[in-house]
């Protein structure tokens, strides 16, 4: 999948939705108008970007509780994921799941889980489906460095491997698990070793270079569809907001938040594209403003729908 | 006697058994400078080092397993999981190793662990970080059960967790952790099976657990204002489960109100409800009576939360129903 000056503009613009969603989504919860927690994918842009862009639109995503960048670049609707936040009739999962769930069947995105590992071995499922049914898709299963470490990576990576399925396995190490630093919570340097235990290509790209992830997708995407089995993919990069609402950051010092900042995923894709003459000041000046005004339609959206009441709630709990 | 809230009482009953037995230790996953995602544990760090307070990887069934490995040569290991939803990834070391070792090894081992967990909905956290999961642990022989509801039982029932040589669950509630109740300074002990009776009444006995206590004595008060004096009974642990102090209480009030947090259908309402009729049936004036969250999963929409798990106003309707037989206040 080679890019051209669309597809680039294409990635910087969605890079841009995440990111000013997720500001939106902050403030929102400063205020008090969502009810529960977020975690904010600020800073992790490139990696949604790059995954998504490199996949076909009936290819599948697996996502997180950090999954407001999955959906989107996945092609989600900034009104019903705003509504879903806001707890809104109109939202994906109807205020059911809230922001920790949002699953988005129709763009391909299987959903979002709160119980950190438990997305990878669902992906493996839905990439055994594709295998029986010989379809073409492949599966991106996003999680963290910190679901590396829970029993369900590595019994998915196994079976994945010995089934070869068509299945691409992201690990967005953002360098901690809440306070759990990788340093520390993995007795080898590089994540990416592990793949050796499962006899699969295990591959490092820098997580804030979008163009970096979107060709080690496209490799891994390629293999898949080959019949070659999954990809342990690591893209490194940074978490510049607390964990969740409620976080202090006493486990991280406030030079190396600012050494990864200065690594900006969007502003280093706006350096390129300028350096290419793709983009000029004026025109990000008026994508910027196109996203704001998205923005703020998908906010008034939501803050206008119904709020679900009690009355069939449980119409959606059986088949 | 002084007050402090129910995560302070936690952190003094660990912080004292810590002190007290060096084959006290902790395991969780951001317990260290984190303090625990509630904040419970803040502070110890400091205090013990990093061997006694272990900052874990994600790894629920390892570190659950690993303490009762640790607990059957003798020590005395107590796991954090960050909510209750998250204990069913560590099931099988839990049910499956700690509850049995003992029994299957013919009476031979010890597993002196405490699991403890937050559950409860009412923080917007939806399905999967909002389960009350008591039933589930009481269904494994082998497993005691604590569920205090206030500062001072949670104090003294996780000292005598801690200090008991069986496997115990310790069940905490998100939402009591900021309540502030008297709590006795240093030893404090509170027996598990040993419910307490925490407002006497004499029209009906109303069988709380966990967050639904301060609950029911709210109802209770709005009750007394209309003649309906309600007796509060709280188990404070499930098993062992003081059936003693429930039936006492409802042969003296005939009339029984059941309420917990946790979906009906399978819930220690059942069991209790069960051991009512099967025990005091004779002294019932009416139908035993249970209040329990819906059988759903928690929804994440604010209002949808609130309505699918018992509240005050509900309570207090079922009371006058069970009292009165009619819903109204008037
Ligand atoms: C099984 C399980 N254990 C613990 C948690 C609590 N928790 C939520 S997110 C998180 C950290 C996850 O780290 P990582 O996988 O690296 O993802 P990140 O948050 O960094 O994106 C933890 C410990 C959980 N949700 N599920
Ligand atoms: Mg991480």
């Amino acid at each position: 999948m080679s890019l051209d000056a669309t597809d680039l503009l294409t990635m910087y613009r969605t890079m841009l939705r995440i990111r000013l969603f997720e500001e939106r989504v902050d403030e929102l919860v400063l205020k008090g108008q969502i009810h529960g927690t977020t975690h904010l994918y600020i800073g992790m842009e490139a990696v949604a970007v790059g995954v998504c862009s490199a996949l076909l639109p009936q290819d599948y995503i697996t996502s997180t509780h950090r999954g407001h960048g999955h959906c989107i670049a996945k092609g989600a609707d900034l009104g019903r994921m705003m509504a879903e936040l806001l707890g809104r009739e109109t939202g994906y999962c109807k205020g059911k799941g809230g922001s920790m769930h949002i699953a988005d069947l129709e763009q391909g995105n299987l959903g979002a889980t709160g119980i950190v590992g438990s997305g990878i071995p669902v992906a493996t499922g839905a990439a055994l489906a594709v295998q029986m049914r010989k379809e073409s898709r492949v599966v991106a299963c996003f999680f963290g460095d910190g679901a590396a470490n829970s029993g369900a990576f590595h019994e998915s990576l196994n079976l994945a491997a010995i089934w070869r399925l068509p299945v691409v396995f992201i690990c967005e190490n953002n360098q901690y698990a809440m306070s759990g630093s990788a340093r520390e919570m993995f007795p080898i340097p590089k994540i990416a070793e592990r793949a050796a235990a499962y006899g699969i290509p295990g591959v490092t790209v820098d997580g804030n270079e979008v163009l970096a992830v979107h060709a080690a997708v496209v490799d891994a995407v390629t293999r898949a569809r080959r019949g070659d089995g999954p990809t342990f993919l690591i893209c490194e990069t940074y978490r510049w907001k607390g964990h969740s609402r409620s976080d202090a950051n006493r486990y991280r010092t406030k030079e190396e938040i600012a050494a990864w900042q200065a690594r900006c995923p969007i502003a280093r894709l706006r350096a390129h594209l300028e350096g290419k003459g793709i983009l000029d000041g004026q025109t990000a000046a008026v994508i910027e403003r196109d996203v704001e005004e998205e923005l703020a339609k998908a906010i008034q959206f939501a803050q206008d729908s119904p709020i679900p009441t009690l009355e069939g709630v449980e119409a959606d709990l059986y088949a | 006697m002084r007050e402090i809230t129910y995560k302070q009482a936690i952190q003094e009953a660990l912080r004292e058994e810590m002190r007290r037995d060096e084959r006290v230790f902790l395991m969780g996953e951001d317990i260290g400078v984190y303090g625990g995602a509630f904040g419970v544990t803040l502070g110890l760090l400091e205090e013990f080092g990093k061997d006694r307070v272990r900052d874990t990887p994600i790894s629920e069934l390892g570190i659950v397993g690993a303490a009762a490995g640790a607990a059957l040569l003798g020590m005395r290991p107590v796991v954090e999981i960050m909510f209750m939803d998250f204990t069913t990834l560590a099931l099988d070391q839990l049910a499956n190793q700690a509850a049995k070792m003992r029994f299957m090894f013919g009476g031979k081992a010890r597993v002196p662990m405490v699991l403890r967990a937050p559950q409860g909905a009412g923080t917007g956290a939806a399905a999967q970080h909002s389960q009350s999961l008591e039933a589930l642990f009481v269904h494994f022989p082998g497993l005691k059960v604590a569920m205090p509801s206030t500062p001072a039982d949670a104090k003294g029932l996780l000292k005598a967790a801690i200090r008991d040589d069986n496997p115990v669950v310790f069940i905490e509630h998100k939402l009591l952790y900021n309540r502030k109740g008297p709590v006795p300074e240093g030893e404090h002990v509170v027996p598990l099976g040993q419910a307490d009776v925490k407002r006497p009444g004499r029209d009906l006995t109303i069988i709380a657990v966990s967050a639904m206590v301060p609950k029911a004595l709210a109802a209770a008060e709005t009750l007394a204002g209309e003649g309906i004096e309600a007796e509060v009974v709280d188990p404070r642990s499930l098993v062992p489960l003081d059936e003693g102090t429930i039936l006492d209480s409802v042969r003296r009030t005939g009339r029984a109100l059941i309420i917990h947090e946790a979906c009906r259908t399978g819930g220690v309402g059942a069991e209790i409800l069960a051991r009512i009729v099967e025990e005091a049936f004779d002294y019932l004036d009416a139908p035993v009576r249970r209040l329990a969250g819906r059988d759903l999963p928690i929804p994440y929409s604010k209002e949808l939360e609130r309505q699918v798990i018992p509240q005050e106003e509900d309570i207090v309707r079922e009371a006058r129903r069970l009292v009165r037989g009619r819903a109204d206040g008037a």
